[in-house]
């Protein structure tokens, strides 16, 4: 509480333009230890606004105006809100406290650590228990007499950022695990990510090699060949680097690098060439400010998704997972996937290759294990990357938003395959940043143990599993051919599209567009009704009628004034 | 004429096809005098693939002769000289014939034989593009299922009058046009205020160009507030007037203080026209009238515009920005974000500022009629109905004269030198599945039926859109001698694929967004041969599938009395 210097301003002036808003309401500023709140003055609606300082990625005061000064608030989530305070003074002071509130120095300040929903402690320990990787491995028929769980890394003794357990092949035993931990960045040695039951083939992961131009290890090529003979059907593994080439040999000088053919029998190399983080942070900044033009051209939109470059690194790394999938399931080749450190780029593409091997993972409950499993289990650095934590910005980048984002280019081309709609994406990328669970802290499972987080916080995913209801696709059906099987996607850059519904809050909300999949999920919700009711009506004689007046379809329509909508200026001339 | 004039090889054996979303198959190939025909005789299979010649854009052919030295041969000793190799034909020599549809559609044919190859070639060059309205099929076509007895067109103008009693007050039906010779590219019946009589029309008729003097196109029931459309006024250099064309508009505002006129030129354009005697209302002669520059591309530049998209839609490199930046470059979303933004500015003179609006450009037959119809979509509830929209077309496209016959005599692939070619219906047509994307509930037809329409009005078994005005209708006996399009799609079975499962009544204006990011390309349409556009129309069907079951189950649960 000591950070906030003024907890209330009155008069003051609110316009969230993300929300369609075009004219400002008027209304009292709350600061709270963990949220700004707006309410209206207008007595009919009292509409509150609350954003979370966590969600907070800047904050921007603009020169004074007679009216005031104003504080321009940019979300994580892509809102923008803008406060016009009457006093100049007020305006500082909102402006300092929410610099520090958004900017928490400490995990201890987040917003997970005082959030208490009304449980108890048992109904919290249960909310842990939730999550279950070992069930997803045994689900795809591990361990079995190719891939074993291995205790090496139990207390995190051979790499500090896995998890300590972890699936390996059967013939690689402590001393090569070990050795081959020592030869990879930060001890991030080779394990199994995902397991293709059909084609006994694996997609793994690691980090790079620390092999400078012309260092190798024994132990680490004994790994790779174990992971070669963990797969009856192939006499050879693909090693996909997912780094330009040009990196990854830029690497060798600073004695990192990638395997040599030469000194790894049987592997075939293959860079994708996926950019590195600082690309992906400039060029989200570049498309979120194409998301912000107020009345762009069609010219000056085009021009602007091509110049941000965002689409095309989607492209790659949706390209990646294709490869790896492929490998995996036409050619039942196992692949060994990294990157540099083996947790950004690396996450990406071993989970989009799961997204496509496996059905499972395109349902609502899948996916929240694929990203437990292939994101926080496996050492992501959510903390570094989404900026829990004041820290150095050249940290950040949008890693885990590609990924989700790769999931909902996929849903737009295969709108029958997914169990999960749209929202559910966008709600997984809000708690990613909100730091209101704490499933997404930390950056290894090391640290989260450290903190205690199990005992201090929540779990996210019980909270989203109940929400499922509203985040189900109506369209989705188990038994489809699109849902079942590999997914294999075309990725001509004319099948990707800017992600209107994450970037561009505004369009998503202005005139309520008329839904097709709120309608259709009411429509199926109604025929299940239905048919327990025709069922009963067999049992019991027909007593109550029965009502099937979808009353919320007549959607306002209503007229929108936006000089990008219809009208505008006009010009007259003789 | 006789079509086997053209026809050297009438049929080839043991040919391979290739089209999108199948894979190829080996059969027979035959041509007449208005289709392709092949037949696939792998042993089980009876596939057919009929193409409507006049639906081919272009084609390609490249002969290759197996023997490595054609090159060697003189035409006249190739026979001889293969003989005495010995090599029969088959084995000697084959020709491929790629063929790009208008449709988008893009077949690739391996015919042995290169004289068999070059004769389906020269066939299918010379059918394709037959000068003679007459001898198209549509003359020809004669379905079991229809009789040439059934009624031809859904609504004429003249019961559209009479149905719209309120407009009787103020308006009249003019037959003045009835021999088409006050204007040659309107209906013979015509909506004008009342206070103006024929003589005054037949005066205005000369000072618009090609007499397309103005007409109501759409009247507003909430606020009576109306839609004029007419063509350029031909004031000249030395800015001529027309007392009677005057008149006629006062007459149009009745009172009312002002109305608005929607120039689909920039003022430059508007201006120029002076020089070659068109021109544009001065403020000084229309005092009551508002007038509105909005330019829209026309003609050639669209129809360029096309070609780019298309060829951007093809282009093999994987590459995001070459994609993006051809797109761009293809200026085709440009088009559609102006014609919805424009008809927007009219529903919005109409609708909220309650004035009576003129629309025309030059002409007054391609992007006049493009911004009426869309405005009447987002207006007007009762044309976003499959018959509604089916017989908007009919008025505002077929009746008033847009030119059918030259505006699609060719698409996207043709090498042939454009002439009036211009794919203004195409732009509607994607315009009004922005619409409907927007507004998945509020339009009473499917994507499938924009999709079908779009073929149609290239190549068609149906009179509907032949010729390019009424006028040459009658002449063609249109009438008389063929199908008419718009009942075929109203017959049961064509209703329920082309009807919107999703549709519910709503009688509010649709305002369709026009940012960028609203927008989006066709890809029913441009991507139309691709796998994935398969996966959305599964995703189409599932929703059908779903809303009728629902609608079974409702009905099956509710016993009868109630």
């Amino acid at each position: 509480m000591e950070h906030i210097r003024t907890p209330k301003v009155e008069n003051v002036r609110l316009l969230d333009r993300s929300s369609g808003q075009r004219k400002a309401s008027i209304g009292t500023l709350y600061l709270s230890a963990t949220h700004t709140i707006f309410v209206e003055n207008n007595p009919e609606t009292r509409k509150e606004s609350w954003v979370l300082h966590s969600m907070v990625s800047s904050v921007e005061r603009t020169p004074t105006i007679p009216a005031g000064s104003q504080v321009i608030l940019r979300c994580k989530d892509f809102r923008v809100f803008q406060i016009l305070v009457p006093q100049e003074r007020d305006c500082l002071d909102v402006h300092t406290s929410l610099v520090r509130l958004s900017r928490p120095e400490k995990y201890s300040e987040l917003y997970c650590l005082s959030f208490n929903p009304n449980v108890n402690k048992e109904e919290r320990q249960e909310s842990w228990s939730f999550m279950d990787l070992t069930a997803d491995y045994k689900r795809m028929g591990l361990p079995n007499n190719l891939w074993v769980s291995t205790a090496a890394n139990s207390e995190y003794r051979v790499c500090e950022t896995y998890p300590s357990e972890l699936y390996v092949p059967k013939s690689a035993t402590p001393p090569i695990i070990v050795g081959s931990a020592r030869f990879r960045s930060r001890g991030r040695f080779p394990a199994l990510s995902y397991f293709h039951q059909d084609t006994l083939a694996a997609v793994c992961r690691c980090s790079q090699p620390l092999s400078g131009f012309s260092g190798r290890c024994q132990e680490d090529e004994a790994m790779l060949q174990a992971l070669m003979r963990a797969n009856p059907g192939s006499d050879y593994i693909y090693v996909v680097d997912t780094r330009p080439k040009l990196n990854a040999m830029a690497n060798r000088a600073a004695g990192k690098g990638y395997e040599n053919e030469d000194h790894y029998t049987n592997i075939k190399l293959h860079f994708i060439g996926i950019e590195n983080i600082h690309v992906m942070r400039s060029s989200q900044q570049k498309v979120i400010d194409v998301g912000e033009m107020r009345f762009p051209s069609m010219t000056d939109f085009l021009y602007g998704l091509e110049n941000s470059g965002w689409l095309k690194h989607i492209k790659a790394i949706l390209d990646a997972g294709l490869f790896i999938a492929r490998a995996v399931a036409d050619e039942g080749v196992s692949v060994l996937v990294h990157c540099s450190d083996g947790w950004d780029r690396t996450a990406q593409a071993c989970s989009v290759a799961s997204i496509l091997l496996d059905p499972y993972y395109r349902t609502i409950r899948g996916l929240m294990v694929l990203i437990e499993r292939d994101w926080v289990s496996f050492g992501h650095k959510f903390s570094h990357r989404y900026g829990h934590l004041d820290g150095d910005p050249k940290e950040v980048s949008p890693v885990i938003d590609q990924f989700v984002e790769c999931v909902w280019q996929l849903s737009e081309q295969f709108p029958c395959a997914f169990e999960f709609n749209e929202r559910f994406l966008v709600a997984i990328h809000t708690h990613i940043y909100s730091c209101q669970y704490g499933t997404f802290l930390g950056n290894c499972q090391k640290e989260r143990r450290d903190m205690r987080l199990g005992e201090r916080t929540h779990s996210v995913w019980p909270e989203l599993w109940k929400e499922r209801a509203q985040y189900t696709n109506p369209l989705y059906r188990a038994e489809q051919s699109q849902s079942q099987g590999v997914l294999r996607p075309n990725t001509t850059p004319y099948c990707f599209k800017m992600w209107k519904g994450l970037y561009n809050h505004a369009e998503k909300s202005t005139p309520p567009r008329q839904s097709p999949a709120d309608f259709l999920s009411t429509v199926r919700e109604e025929s299940q009704q239905l048919e327990e009711e025709l069922a009963n009506q067999q049992e019991v004689p027909p007593g109550g009628t029965p009502h099937h007046h979808l009353g919320f379809r007549q959607e306002d329509s209503s007229p929108d004034r936006g000089a990008n909508h219809v009208g505008g200026g006009s010009e007259e001339e003789d | 004429m006789e079509f086997s004039e053209y026809i050297k090889t009438a049929n080839v054996e043991d040919v391979v096809l290739r089209q999108p979303l199948h894979p190829p198959g080996r059969g027979t190939l035959c041509i007449t005098g208005h289709h392709l025909l092949f037949s696939d005789r792998e042993e089980g299979s009876c596939r057919q693939v009929l193409l409507l010649l006049r639906n081919i854009d272009a084609i390609e052919k490249s002969v290759e002769n197996l023997l490595t030295c054609s090159g060697l041969f003189s035409n006249a000793g190739l026979s001889q000289r293969l003989d005495i190799i010995g090599v029969s034909r088959l084995s000697g020599s084959s020709g491929t014939i790629t063929i790009k549809c208008k449709d988008l559609r893009v077949l690739q044919l391996d015919i042995p034989g290169m004289e068999e190859c070059l004769n389906i070639a020269r066939s299918i060059e010379t059918l394709s593009c037959l000068d003679s309205m007459s001898e198209l099929y549509p003359f020809f076509y004669r379905p079991s299922n229809a009789s040439l007895w059934d009624q031809w067109g859904l609504l004429s103008l003249e019961r559209h009058y009479s149905q719209m009693k309120e407009l009787h007050d103020r308006w009249r039906l003019s037959t003045v046009n009835r021999d088409f010779s006050v204007c040659p590219s309107y209906p013979q019946a015509v909506i004008v205020p009342k206070s103006t009589d024929d003589d005054m029309l037949e005066k205005v008729a000369k000072f618009r160009q090609g007499g397309r003097f103005p007409v109501l196109c759409y009247y507003h029931k909430k606020n009576g507030m109306v839609i004029m459309r007419s063509s350029q006024p031909l004031t000249g250099a030395n800015r001529k007037r027309c007392r009677e064309d005057e008149q006629l508009l006062q007459a149009v505002i009745d009172g009312s203080d002002k109305g608005y006129i929607i120039d689909t030129r920039s003022s430059q354009q508007a201006l120029q026209a002076r020089m070659t005697g068109g021109g544009l209302e001065s403020k000084s002669c229309y005092s009551s009238w508002k007038r509105l520059q909005r330019q829209m591309e026309r003609g050639k530049a669209l129809q360029e515009s096309l070609i780019k998209l298309v060829e951007a839609c093809r282009d093999e490199s994987n590459n995001m920005d070459r994609w993006l930046s051809k797109l761009e470059n293809s200026k085709w979303l440009s088009h559609v974000q102006t014609a919805l933004s424009t008809a927007g500015l009219l529903a919005e003179c109409v609708e909220r500022d309650g004035h009576s609006v003129l629309v025309h450009g030059s002409e007054g037959t391609d992007s006049t009629l493009l911004i009426s119809t869309l405005a009447q979509l987002i207006m007007d509830p009762s044309c976003r109905t499959l018959e509604g929209f089916l017989t908007l077309l009919e008025r505002e496209w077929v009746q008033a004269g847009h030119p059918f016959q030259q505006r699609c005599a060719h698409s996207a692939h043709s090498h042939a030198r454009l002439q009036q070619e211009s794919p203004v219906f195409l732009l509607l047509l994607d315009c009004v599945w922005q619409l409907w994307r927007q507004f998945p509930l509020a339009l009473g037809f499917s994507e499938a039926l924009l999709l079908r329409l779009a073929t149609e009005a290239y190549a068609s078994d149906y009179g509907t859109f032949l010729g390019n005005n009424q006028q040459e209708r009658c002449t063609l006996g249109v009438k008389e001698n063929t199908h008419c399009l718009f009942q075929a799609l109203l017959r049961p079975r064509e209703r329920d694929c082309y009807s919107n499962p999703l549709y519910e009544h709503t009688e509010l204006a649709i305002w369709p967004s026009v940012h960028p990011q609203s927008l989006q390309l066709w890809r029913g349409f441009f991507l139309r041969w691709t796998p994935q556009t398969h996966h959305l129309e599964e995703a189409q069907e599932e929703i059908r599938n779903m809303v009728i079951e629902w609608g079974k189950l409702a009905l099956s649960s509710c016993p009868a009395s109630t």
